[in-house]
């Protein structure tokens, strides 16, 4: 515990002082310390993201939280953001970041509308510009700190630029799944997932996902989905019991209201260290 | 020592680091009269696999092809902009650019950025204006060679003794009275890379998934027999007449 009220509160930096370890006059400096600056530590976090394909298009979720370290500050954050009519952006990582992101692609989507020339941005090029972005910032040395995962129904695997000669595959497939991250890196997939739920979510996805890319209803995705939420909430000591889910099919975007999992902990009684123990 | 002091109980602020690895591994053989080059496509970052398929191998022209290798976002934005020098050296000259001139071309764009590096390893593969199958390997600044054989990546230090072993027959004593061959044939240098690359897959937690063998053949070469009647190829030439590239796909082991 510790017992001075000033650091109450305080996000610690947990790339070093992940247990609270440090004693208080050797603290990690505090991230306020020098006034304005670069990005150099997320303050207000969101964790996982996790999305994947289904049959009739890309389901994605992440919970409402917005986190202040340890603490749970913003219980009712929304951190899947729409992108015209075809795409979902979701965001882990720093808020304030995420938020100017939005802002970003707000503009982009105001300059497409004023063209008039009905050409609307597919996800393939909303996810091209953010990864030229967030690339252009980390070769700044000034990033964006957030992993994102783009989710949308248009222009997707038939897109391939690069070689003209290669014959479309027969069967054109529009969804469109891609990640990128504050580096830069960008990377495409069936399941895809941010943060925590990278090692937690992607194993249970990847087994109930691949190769069903195909068959899977949207009932059975919402049901993956929620079995995925649940577990994160359980490990993942940044998470919220309250998440949304996107579907981005042909019919467009689809936000849900936020949902709360069922979760149960009777369990906790007969395990030693958990609930209240006489000995 | 108060100094030493300070740095063991002082924490430093951890700064941000513009790099990571991405894993994988490439490799490139020269030929007579053509050339291979190849890459794995799993994309990873510490224990977690990000990707199973993610490109690293690209098709420059239709006599040069580009492997990437080190840190993903770089590769990307490095064959992004090579690709795009390439494309105006068509719209000024009317003709794809040779490939000792591309060669060099990465040289200076790797060096311009000899301060802040493209964290990668490039091996550039394909046909020479004379004719010849040509390797050229780079280091990330741009520090380069034309090679037979090179090998780059996460299992660079498995491959490239197998390579000097198998393709310049390093320690290796011919039969009295006859000499090693200068250049293999196509027939015996894919075998060689696919065994390369399942054996990789076999030692390397960063190899695997899936490969991709770019193979880039001179006009008139003995070489295209047997090559196109071979499992899982495609041709990806983008013109009518002179080299001609081909693509093999492969699965290796996805654990």
């Amino acid at each position: 515990m510790d017992h001075f009220p000033s650091n109450w509160g305080r996000p610690r930096n947990d790339a070093i002082d992940q247990y609270a370890t440090y004693p208080i006059h050797s603290r990690p400096k505090d991230s306020f310390a020098e006034g304005v600056q670069r990005t150099q530590q997320p303050i207000v976090t969101g964790t996982s993201v996790l999305a994947f394909k289904f049959k009739d298009g890309i389901m994605m979720a992440a919970d409402t939280l917005a986190s202040y370290g340890s603490l749970a500050r913003f219980k009712d954050v929304q951190r899947l953001h729409a992108v015209g009519n075809h795409t979902v952006v979701g965001a882990g990582g720093d808020m304030s970041d995420f938020q100017y992101i939005q802002n970003l692609l707000e503009q982009l989507i105001v300059d497409e509308i004023s063209a008039q020339d009905h050409h609307t941005l597919s996800p393939a090029e909303i996810h091209e510009y953010l990864s030229q972005v967030m690339y252009a910032r980390r070769s700044k040395i000034d990033p964006l700190w957030n992993s994102l995962l783009v989710g949308g129904f248009k222009d997707g695997e038939k897109y391939q630029p690069s070689n003209p000669r290669r014959p479309l595959p027969l069967t054109v497939y529009l969804r469109f799944l891609a990640y990128v991250d504050l580096l830069g890196t960008t990377y495409s997939a069936s399941t895809l997932a941010t943060g925590y739920g990278a090692h937690i979510a992607q194993p249970l996805l990847r087994k109930a996902v691949e190769s069903r890319e195909e068959i899977l209803t949207e009932e059975q995705a919402l049901k993956i989905m929620e079995a995925c939420m649940k577990v994160l909430f359980y490990r993942d000591a940044r998470s919220l019991n309250k998440y949304q889910v996107a579907t981005i099919t042909k019919d467009g975007v689809k936000i849900s209201d936020s949902k709360t999992l069922d979760t149960s902990w009777s369990f906790a009684e007969n395990i030693r260290g958990y609930g209240a123990q006489t000995q | 020592m108060p100094g030493s002091m300070v740095a063991m109980t002082q924490p430093v602020q951890q700064s941000f680091n513009p790099y990571t690895e991405n894993g994988g591994t490439i490799l490139a053989i020269a030929g007579s009269d053509f050339s291979v080059i190849a890459g794995d496509t799993r994309q990873s970052e510490g224990y977690s696999i990000q990707t199973r398929y993610a490109p690293k191998v690209f098709r420059l022209t239709d006599k040069a092809v580009l492997a990437v290798n080190g840190f993903a976002a770089d590769g990307n934005m490095f064959v992004k902009k090579v690709k795009q020098r390439l494309e105006w050296y068509r719209h000024a000259h009317a003709k794809d650019m040779p490939i000792r001139a591309i060669a060099r071309l990465i040289q200076t764009m790797l060096y311009a950025r000899r301060f802040f590096p493209y964290y990668v390893y490039n091996i550039l593969g394909g046909i020479e204006e004379d004719g010849t199958g040509a390797v050229y390997s780079f280091d990330p600044v741009g520090s380069y060679e034309r090679e037979t054989c090179r090998a780059a990546g996460a299992a660079q230090s498995l491959v490239q003794p197998f390579l000097d072993n198998q393709i310049y027959f390093k320690n290796q004593t011919p039969a009295a009275g006859t000499q090693f061959p200068q250049h293999l044939p196509l027939t015996s240098v894919l075998p060689l890379v696919i065994d390369s690359f399942t054996s990789a897959t076999e030692r390397h937690i960063e190899v695997g998934d899936g490969l991709e063998i770019y193979v880039v053949v001179a006009s008139g070469s003995t070489s295209l027999q047997g090559l196109q009647n071979l499992r899982g190829v495609q041709e990806v030439t983008g013109t009518t007449d002179g080299e001609r590239v081909f693509v093999i796909r492969r699965e290796l082991k996805k654990d």
